[in-house]
């Protein structure tokens, strides 16, 4: 009973354990996953730790765990996943996986730069291979113009010359000024071709044309696009000028546009010869990056195979000192003192994972433990298993219990239809059931009822010799109503189990049903409030409040049993008694004219004496208003002087060598809450309740508005889907019933169970969470957080 | 099954859900779950009886009946015993 009504009970216990067995120890404590520590050091900024190099040196580690993982993924290499569990390393393999993972993010970090160094000179080398092609036929150009030149010419000579290739503009340009063999002098490079435009205009405004430039695209292969990890459009260009002074500037220029020059050999031959050597040299930078890149996949996959397996231990050392530095670590440097939280249930495990860890770790000394009574509050842990971890989730959504009071994860949530999504498949499991059974209460079945008992209503009565009616009456009227005072129309016994199947075809069905579904909401809803305000009572009762259950409990509970619980009395009484259909009185107007003092003759009541009862109960439950606002704080008020003159009258009798401020401060320390403000809680609390009372009570009538919502959709579905579908009568009837019976369960489905299940689970939370929880729940504990590798190792994943 | 009363109805339900709700707890083997168990079986005599009481309370006497289409009650008059 206790382990799901209540929380654990929760024990402080000391730990002392040696410097050497420290890690073992703590590292079975973590496999254990029972025992959460207390941080001994709160004072300390979490840079004067003692542990906080240590656990720089494992974040650090994780940070090449972390730069290895990425040029695994870069390169496509698989990590091998590690299932069995690995040995805490102690602080000797704490360095010796240190100086491992360094020399690893060196190596790689070399071979990375290596490998792009080599790369570019690859792709310079392809540059400049493209530019000796391309310039080929600039050269052959500049051949066949330096030999027309020759013809001595004063004249401009019309330089049209399209080459194919080029896009630069057709206009003719004199190169004036020149006579004697041309020298040419020409740089060549390489420049991005969306920086190409701006480059020639620039030329165009230092030079005015004098100058001859030849550019031509470079053909992007899909080596050069890997080799540049990415397409980038490169153009060759060469520029013929003369003069050095001009090609100085224009080398100026080419810097300025990050243009790569290129020196390019003046004769053929020369320029061949270069060709060759840059070809060769290109297959041997080929061969070279294909090495390196495959030493760099070893080296990769070697590390892979342990990459999780390292993650796992750093992530355990990184707790175990995280956990040490919570210790308390003693003067003389050889015992640890650590206060962790366990459960009084587990201390068992908990000492004999100890003395494993010491015994690993090879000591002779077992670590102590000594339970320590204290005043503070310990977290709130619930042992949960499969079942029961959906409802705990939901009321730790509320709020975590406090220490030990009444945990409401009750397995039965819901009172109305239907299966639901959220939480647990358990609640789903349970809220079918009770489905099931709720349908068979209310006869319902797809909006139809089942005659198993048969019917307690019978019709022949009301005929003629016994009855009103005459084979006429029915030929006159539409509808007919039955009445049960009639002998034999009502056989005297109700129906067995569940609503009468007569109601199902009758037309006044939502008279009957509506008033019965909301009389069962609210006889359920104060049922639901009647457990609540009971498990506070418990809860005061463990708490050893006493004085409380006079001053809350009692109160409470008379208030509410005098009003709502005599609301239920009228209920089920006027159900009980056979009366005449005339003369019945209305529950709500008896209720009404309860509460407002109004009795005429004319109203009939009950039972005799009911008047006195009703103003007994209405008296008794409004003076329990003034009982719950004011005795509380009356008494505080009361302790309080009584305290503060018995301190007054012990400093007079105390020797005057007695601290003054010790006894001063005694009372103050339990003066935490100020009268003002116990005043104010006691005025809300009571406010809240006997208000609440009512509109809780009024809350419970959502049950009868889904139920009613609910039937109303299913009897839908079944006139307007189903039924029409049933009835046809044409050759094509088969098909059309077909397709309307799949229209009919995809809607079924869709909005009954679906729809109506998620709203019938949220309503039913609701109801939970306000109107049964505020009686009792108090919510303000903190969780148990206790140190588990598992929680470590899934948060990886 | 012929039922005289209500009291026959009354009986045998009660004595069914007070056998699932209050005897059965009693015979729930040790073990961890024993708790769960038991407050499930409490809870589920507790509501369903509650429900069904309700339910056939309602109906034990009634202020009202059926209101029925005439040609419903011709059906019922014939063949409803």
């Amino acid at each position: 009973m206790s382990s799901l009504f209540r929380s654990e009970e929760m024990c402080l216990v000391q730990l002392f354990f040696q410097t050497e067995s420290a890690h073992n120890c703590i590292n079975e404590l973590g496999l254990l996953g029972l025992v959460q520590f207390k941080d001994l050091n709160p004072e300390v900024t979490a840079f004067q730790r003692r542990f906080v190099k240590e656990v720089k040196k494992c974040e650090e580690m994780e940070r090449i765990l972390r730069y290895l993982e990425k040029q695994m993924v870069k390169s496509n290499i698989e990590i091998a996943e590690t299932t069995e569990r690995e040995m805490v390393p102690c602080p000797r393999d704490v360095l010796e996986l240190e100086s491992t993972f360094e020399k690893l993010e060196q190596e790689l970090r070399e071979i990375n730069r290596n490998h792009d160094t080599l790369r570019q000179n690859l792709i310079e080398l392809m540059d400049i291979d493209s530019l000796l092609r391309m310039t080929e036929d600039f050269f052959e150009e500049a051949e066949t113009l330096l030999s027309c030149s020759e013809a001595p010419s004063e004249d401009s000579m019309p330089m049209t010359i399209s080459s194919p290739r080029t896009t630069r503009r057709n206009s003719s340009f004199s190169m004036t000024g020149i006579s004697g063999p041309l020298h040419l002098g020409f740089i060549a490079g390489v420049i991005k071709q969306e920086r190409f435009p701006a480059f020639e205009k620039v030329l165009w405004r230092l030079f005015h044309g004098n100058f001859v430039l030849r550019h031509a695209p470079i053909q992007v292969t899909e080596e050069v696009e890997a080799m540049q990890r990415g397409p980038v459009k490169k153009d060759v260009f060469i520029i013929f000028v003369q003069g050095e002074h001009v090609r100085e500037k224009i080398r100026k220029v080419c810097e300025g546009f990050h243009a790569s020059l290129y020196c390019c050999p003046k004769t053929l031959f020369e320029r061949k010869e270069m060709s060759n050597s840059v070809m060769t040299r290109m297959e041997d930078l080929r061969i070279i990056l294909r090495r390196t890149e495959e030493y760099r996949s070893g080296v990769l996959k070697r590390a892979a195979e342990h990459l999780h397996e390292w993650g796992s231990k750093v992530k355990k050392m990184k707790a175990i000192y995280y956990t040490l530095n919570l210790c308390n670590i003693d003067i003389t440097q050889k015992l640890i003192v650590a206060e962790i939280w366990c459960p009084v249930a587990d201390l068992a495990s908990v000492q004999y994972a100890l003395v494993n860890g010491s015994e690993q770790s090879g000591s002779t000394v077992t670590p102590v433990l000594n339970r320590i009574q204290t005043k503070q509050t310990p977290p709130t842990f619930n042992r949960t298993n499969s079942f029961t971890e959906g409802f705990q989730a939901i009321i730790d959504a509320y709020g975590v219990g406090t220490y030990q009071e009444i945990n409401p994860a009750s397995p039965k949530q819901s009172l109305v239809l239907m299966d639901v999504l959220l939480g647990g498949r358990y609640i789903i499991l349970l809220m079918g059931l009770f489905s099931i059974y709720t349908g068979l209460i209310y006869n319902d079945c797809f909006s139809k009822s089942f005659n198993i008992f048969g019917s307690s209503w019978s019709v022949r009565p009301m005929f003629h010799p016994r009855g009103p009616w005459q084979n006429k009456t029915l030929h006159e009227n539409h509808h007919l109503q039955l009445d049960p005072i009639v002998p034999g129309v009502f056989s005297g016994h109700p129906h067995v189990f569940g609503i009468d199947p007569i109601w199902n075809i009758a037309s006044n069905k939502l008279s009957f049903l509506n008033s019965f579904k909301m009389k069962m909401s609210v006889i359920l809803g104060i049922t639901h409030m009647l457990f609540g305000l009971t498990l506070s009572l418990v809860n005061f009762v463990h708490f050893r409040k006493f004085q409380e259950i006079f001053l809350q409990f009692l109160p409470q509970l008379i208030f509410m049993l005098s009003l709502f619980g005599y609301l239920t009395f009228l209920v089920l009484y006027k159900w009980s008694i056979s009366l005449s259909s005339e003369s019945a009185p209305s529950i709500l107007l008896l209720f009404i004219n309860m509460m407002l003092f109004d009795y005429h003759p004319e109203h009939t009541m009950l039972y005799p004496g009911q008047k006195a009862v009703q103003i007994f109960m209405v008296v008794t439950a409004m003076f329990m208003v003034p009982v719950l606002l004011l005795v509380k704080p009356l008494l505080v008020y009361r302790n309080r002087m009584k305290s503060r003159q018995q301190v007054f009258s012990n400093h007079l009798n105390d020797e005057p060598a007695a601290d003054p401020h010790s006894s001063f401060s005694q009372p103050q320390k339990e003066e935490l809450v100020s009268m003002g403000d116990v005043c104010v809680y006691q005025g809300i609390h009571t406010i809240e309740f006997c208000l609440g009372c009512i509109s809780n009570t009024a809350s419970y009538l959502r049950l009868w508005a889904l139920s009613l919502a609910h039937a109303e959709l299913s009897e839908v579905l079944w006139r307007m889907v189903l039924q029409p579908g049933l009835k046809l009568s044409s050759s094509a009837g088969s098909l059309m019933l077909a397709l309307l019976f799949a229209a009919f369960a995809v809607l079924t489905v869709a909005i009954l169970l679906v729809m109506e299940g998620l709203s019938a689970f949220l309503h039913a939370l609701r109801l939970h969470w306000v109107e049964f929880q505020n009686k009792f729940y108090e919510g303000s504990g903190y969780k148990f957080t206790p140190l588990s590798f598992d929680s470590l190792t899934k948060t990886q994943q | 099954m012929v039922s005289h009363s209500l009291a026959l109805p009354m009986i045998c339900f009660t004595t069914l859900w007070g056998l699932v709700g209050i005897v059965a707890p009693f015979f729930v083997p040790k073990g961890p779950n024993r708790g769960v168990i038991i407050t499930s079986l409490v809870l589920t005599a507790v509501c369903c009886y509650l429900f069904w009481l309700v339910a056939i309370l309602a109906q034990a006497n009634p202020l009202f009946g059926p209101q029925l289409k005439n040609e419903t009650i011709w059906y019922l008059r014939y063949y409803w015993e």
